[in-house]
């Protein structure tokens, strides 16, 4: 046996499994419209949605240690967005979530220079901070209805497609094109240079630090770029809902409660967990969203209990268990003979 | 060999995940003054972590007065009459040097050592009470580690590289303290690099090398080649 | 005249929110713990303090008698059954515990309470009022500042006059060899805790008898007690009291423009202040 014999690899065969399946999946879901019913379709559109906005918390918390309770802000950001650069810009409503995007990313800056004084758990209320600034600001703006809000005009409605199926669609496709997009936008950032610079300052921000990694600078780039994709998502969630107002827009438990405990259930710090935490909260809402409040205190209970018991969540387990990984971004050192094996 | 005190047998300890001690074996008789001598990383300190408790283990592994202590925590340790002088002092900055002695005494054990009993013993301290620990000079500041682990009144005393980082001056007067300190009945384990110091103050003395105990024996009467032979682990 | 007035007032409303931060920065002093759930404790203490007016028909300060040790109480058990656990170099498993509870506790409050506002009856006390210089001062509002004040004093002189203040000191310093002193830092993390929610229960009561309230407040309150530690820079209680008297007054004097501005002259104040000096007006050295 010769040092040859070994490879260092980030895949296997579970992960070409999986990019096989996840790819069959997606064509499937691509033609939803052609095979599922219209409640069916705004439900999987919300949960495509949800499944972004953790996957970008995801990256923040999980991976930059970036805590925020505060991404409601960019989420009704991008909402107010969209209504204005629509109303007001005349700009086509797909124009104008990449425009709240740039805007999302441009707002970040003064932001986080502000913010990233705070440390830890500091920083995570300051963020709220942000977003009730936010909030209390945009319910100042009267042409945008204020306090009470206002509806997206018809005439901007029909400008996405005449027909009411048509818009469904479209919908429907940009949700989950936005999944798509921030889970492979993840995934590619992950296996960058400062992908690994993240995961060495998650690992050990002294050592990081002393081996040149700009710890500063990697987490201000993961802050930006994540208002903006969140201000994106923003923009096409209330382009659904057609409404908008303070209240709604800059909601702590819509935007930033519900998507904790998805990461949290799931798994924070891998790209799996938000997937697997989307699907359980979905299921659960589903099933008991009768029970109105009493599903949040279960929801909270559950969040705590994986928090104490199993910090990994529920793809942690998995993981431990059966030694996989569905996105290959771990190295693994494999003998060549063996390696065909497993 | 009178009773003894503390006797340790079997004991594997961790230092986070890298195991520092294999099988460890060691007795201390009542009133005995021991030695525990080896190089930097011989497991010396995890050693003292894993009897005061800092460390926790199989209970059976640390025997106190004839009782399993390995798996309690260091405060319950601490209220059965053991106590730690901890390497680098480690006093704590936002308490002044008083405060730091009072709050030595916490365990509420009765016996000879009290605020009045050690300011005899180290008058500067006196003279120093109301400051805040971190303005006192390393020899003063190894003099409140000290004091404050006699306010415990413990039965057995733990001292984990005293003379680090201290002034040679300063080193002497510490161990001139010394027996002072142990003659009022005390058993006591004593780390020390420097193996000339150890040897002079105690009976009996352990060397360990790479986690295990390579050789015990009469302070005293021990040959210098052989303690060479077992602190370095070379012929 | 009409802005010495707004000045006071937002002096008197600070007394309110350095009670909302007392909590919050003894909590963090000796445990570096950053409760999310805070706001909505005090929204329970205000709680439990309408069922204590309403079902044994004591006066709101009364109440102070039930609801301060019933907090406590409670702050001791959820520190030992749950926070406990948490504690570590990780901040995640804290916070999103923390988070998980304030949640529960509002759908709690949602399910016992409802979501009407609601308030408590403290009778000729909420309008009682005189004039001192020409001003006219409500003695409720006096009332809160003078208990904000007594509040931290003695949080003051228990932290550096008393054996127990010696131990929250020593842990927070260093829990291992606090541990070496016989000290169990669980049970002085569940002591610390009990005592900051017996001071969150006379913030939640104060809260009560001054303004409506309903299960949904909490985050707003967290916020406000927050910005106050943060103003007044970390880990100094006289300086959480000017925290709140500055953000009280941003509020009044914001009020005053224009009623929308209240709750955004307070936290640009703050956000200034962040900007200008990071670390509070009045930083504890070496922190």
């Amino acid at each position: 046996m010769t040092p040859s014999d070994f490879h260092v690899t980030r895949s296997s065969s579970v992960t070409k499994i999986a990019a096989v399946l996840g790819l069959l999946i997606l064509i499937i879901l691509i033609a939803a419209p052609y095979w599922a019913g219209r409640a069916d379709m705004r439900l999987m559109g919300e949960l495509f949605l949800y499944l972004a906005l953790a996957s970008l918390w995801n990256l923040m918390a999980g991976y930059a240690g970036l805590v925020s309770v505060g991404q409601q802000a960019y989420v009704g950001f991008g909402g107010y967005m969209l209504f204005a650069l629509t109303m007001f810009g005349g700009v086509h409503p797909i124009g104008a979530i990449v425009i709240a995007g740039f805007f999302g990313a441009l707002i970040a800056v003064p932001v986080a220079l502000l913010i990233f004084r705070l440390r830890g758990a500091y920083f995570a209320i300051g963020t709220w901070v942000i977003a009730e600034v936010f909030r209390l600001s945009f319910a100042q703006v009267s042409v945008l209805g204020g306090g009470s809000g206002s509806s997206l005009p018809v005439g901007i409605v029909r400008s996405l497609s005449s027909s009411r199926a048509g818009r469904e669609h479209l919908s429907y496709w940009l949700a989950l094109a936005s999944a798509v997009i921030v889970i492979a936008a993840v995934y590619f950032f992950l296996r960058s240079r400062n992908g690994l610079a993240l995961t060495a300052i998650r690992d050990n921000e002294l050592a990081a630090g002393s081996l040149g990694i700009d710890i500063w600078r990697t987490k201000f780039v993961v802050y930006i770029v994540t208002a903006a994709l969140t201000s994106m998502i923003g923009a096409l969630i209330f382009l659904q809902k057609l409404r908008i107002s303070p209240d709604a827009a800059f909601s702590v438990n819509d935007w930033t409660a519900f998507v904790i405990f998805i990461v949290v259930i799931g798994g924070i710090g891998t790209i799996e967990g938000p997937i697997i935490g989307t699907l359980i909260f979905f299921a659960l809402r589903e099933t008991l969203a009768d029970l109105g409040t009493i599903y949040l205190m279960v929801l909270g209970v559950v969040a705590i209990v994986i928090m104490l018991k199993a910090p990994k969540g529920i793809w942690g387990l998995i993981r431990t268990r059966f030694d996989v990984e569905l996105f290959p971004l771990s190295y693994r050192v494999k003998h060549s003979q063996t390696a065909q094996k497993d | 060999m009178p009773d003894p005190i503390l006797r340790i047998s079997g004991l594997d300890a961790f230092y986070g995940d890298f195991q520092a001690l294999y099988d460890v074996a060691l007795e201390a008789g009542e009133g005995e003054v021991l030695a525990i001598i080896g190089a930097n990383g011989a497991g010396k300190t995890t050693l003292m972590r894993s009897i005061s408790g800092l460390t926790q283990n199989k209970a059976a592994m640390v025997r106190y007065r004839g009782e399993n202590i390995g798996a309690l925590r260091a405060d319950e340790v601490a209220a059965k009459g053991i106590a730690l002088v901890p390497e680098g002092r480690q006093l704590f900055p936002s308490l002044s040097v008083e405060e730091n002695l009072i709050i030595g005494g916490q365990v509420g054990r009765k016996g000879p050592w009290s605020l009045n009993a050690v300011y005899k013993l180290f008058p500067i301290l006196q003279e120093r009470r109301h400051q805040q620990s971190t303005s006192l000079s390393g020899g003063q500041q190894q003099m409140v580690a000290i004091g404050r682990a006699l306010m415990a009144n413990p039965d057995l005393i733990l001292f984990d590289e005293i003379s680090l980082g201290l002034a040679p001056i300063i080193i002497k007067d510490i161990y001139a303290a010394l027996p002072g300190i142990i003659n009022e009945g005390m058993s006591a384990l004593i780390v020390e690099q420097d193996i000339t110091k150890a040897l002079s103050v105690s009976s009996r003395f352990y060397c360990l090398q790479e986690g295990r105990v390579s050789l015990e024996g009469a302070s005293a009467t021990v040959a210098r080649e052989d303690i060479s032979r077992a602190y370095f682990g070379v012929a | 005249m009409e802005w010495v007035n707004a000045v006071v007032q937002g002096t008197l409303l600070g007394g309110l929110y350095a009670l909302f931060a007392a909590g919050l920065s003894l909590i963090f002093g000796v445990m570096r713990l950053v409760n999310i759930a805070h706001g909505d404790l005090i929204v329970l203490a205000a709680y439990l303090g309408l069922s204590a007016t309403t079902l044994l028909g004591l006066h709101p300060l009364a109440a102070l008698l039930v609801v301060v040790p019933a907090m406590a109480i409670m702050g001791y058990v959820l520190q030992r059954a749950i926070l406990n656990q948490t504690l570590g170099k990780d901040i995640l498993p804290p916070l999103l515990v923390t988070f998980g509870l304030s949640v529960i506790i509002q759908n709690t409050l949602l399910e016992a309470y409802s979501a009407d506002p609601q308030k408590m009856n403290a009778g000729a006390l909420e309008t009682a009022s005189f004039s001192a210089g020409g001003l006219s001062l409500g003695v409720l509002p006096v009332m809160t500042f003078v208990i904000a004040v007594g509040v931290i004093a003695g949080l003051q002189w228990t932290f550096y006059r008393t054996a127990l203040g010696r131990a929250f000191r020593a842990t927070s310093d260093n829990q291992e060899i606090a541990q070496l002193m016989g000290l169990n830092r669980r049970h002085i993390f569940g002591l610390a805790m009990a005592l900051a929610l017996a001071v969150t229960a006379i913030a939640g009561i104060m809260l009560g008898i001054r303004t409506s309230f309903d299960p949904s407040i909490g985050g707003g309150r967290l916020i406000f007690g927050f910005e106050a530690v943060i103003i007044g820079g970390l880990g100094n209680l006289w300086g959480t009291l000017v925290g709140g008297v500055i953000l009280g007054v941003a509020q009044t004097i914001g009020a005053k423009i224009d009623p929308g501005w209240q709750l955004l002259a307070g936290h640009l104040v703050f956000l200034i202040i962040l900007a200008v000096r990071p670390n509070g007006l009045f930083p504890r050295i070496g922190e």
